[in-house]
């Protein structure tokens, strides 16, 4: 598994497609704090169980202020058709071109298989990094890890 | 190792003896079809143990994914304020390919209770913060899909065919 960047790393700022003609930089969330979910592929089934669970789960974030954004090498349009057909009602960033340029830079990217691991981060609303996870890429995290998380963030 | 973060109460719907040695939980979802597949298997497993296993069933709805999930977990829920909570779970996942509101109102109606009622409670949403408490229960303790097995307060990883629940809970009874 990659070395993903560690609680205490400033979070690496990125702009990014959020939707084919909209885009989304990490410093326009700042002030608040961000969850970057970092995933395999649009409708592999683990993702999809994976973004559909955190999908139920983002009210709970809500109550923290916390923003989601799930982040992976599809492009705009498939990010798009996947959202609307699992009803996710958090944006998809297209780390799409140059391929994989941000999650090279969490330390998230696997060179072989040229997609990004399953990590997580939750980034403070100063912009450091708070807490991250790397889980293999076969198993859903689940969402207990990023509560805890963002529990303990001072207020 | 995930383990179960809120434990088991009289609240919970409990089948078998509550003071039973081993405890199966399951999180599950009335539209999902894993586990509606897990259904019979669970209660293979209940008759394998017997009396030295209770069974506990708590709601973990998909809801953006699985639209009649919700209103399946409270109709279910609807039914247990009733004192028939086992037979509504049981009916639905029977009929799971049915799912759909006629379906809960019918079966409703089937256990002789009143369907107007069901339907008043649904668009109150009355037994919505149940299924939601149960929800993020299961999220504090890991839960990460459906269905979801806890044995013992531990997380049952892997496969959940009849053998490999049996196995493991033969595992736990051996420590305990």
């Amino acid at each position: 598994m990659a070395n993903i960047l560690e609680r205490g790393t400033p979070a690496p700022d990125f702009t990014l497609p959020v939707t084919p003609d909209q885009k989304l930089s990490l410093g326009e969330v700042k002030g608040n704090p961000v969850i970057l979910a970092f995933y395999p592929a649009d409708w592999s089934p683990v993702c999809g169980d994976q973004m559909a669970l955190y999908n139920e789960v983002l009210p709970e974030f809500q109550k923290h202020r916390a923003r989601l954004l799930g982040i992976s090498v599809d492009g705009a349009w498939c990010h798009s058709a996947f959202a609307r057909d699992r009803r996710l009602h958090f944006p998809l960033l297209a780390d799409f071109e140059p391929k994989g340029a941000v999650a090279r830079k969490y330390g998230a990217y696997r060179e072989g298989d040229g997609f990004t691991e399953r990590a997580l981060f939750v980034i403070d609303k100063t912009g450091i990094i708070a807490w991250s996870y790397c889980s293999p890429v076969a198993v859903n995290p689940g969402a207990d890890g990023i509560l805890q998380a963002l529990e303990e963030l001072p207020r | 190792m995930a383990t179960l973060k809120v434990p088991v109460t009289p609240e919970d719907h409990i089948q078998g003896d509550p003071n039973a040695e081993l405890t199966l939980l399951e999180y599950g979802d009335y539209e999902c079809p894993h586990c509606g597949r897990a259904h019979p298997i669970v209660k293979r497993v209940q008759k394998h143990f017997g009396r030295r296993l209770r069974f506990v069933f708590r709601n973990f709805p998909l809801t953006q994914i699985h639209p009649n999930a919700q209103a399946a977990a409270e109709a279910a829920e609807f039914a247990g304020a009733n004192g028939r909570f086992w037979e509504m779970h049981d009916l639905i996942y029977e009929n799971q390919e049915r799912l759909g509101r006629p379906l809960l109102f019918a079966l409703t109606e089937e256990l002789g209770l009143d369907a107007q009622r069901l339907r008043d409670a649904l668009t109150a949403g009355e037994f919505e913060p149940r299924v939601r408490r149960d929800f993020l229960s299961g999220v504090r303790s890991g839960v990460n899909g459906t269905p979801t097995f806890f044995i013992n307060e531990r997380r049952h990883d892997g496969p959940w065919e009849l053998e490999n629940l049996v196995t493991a809970l033969e595992a736990r009874r051996a420590v305990v």
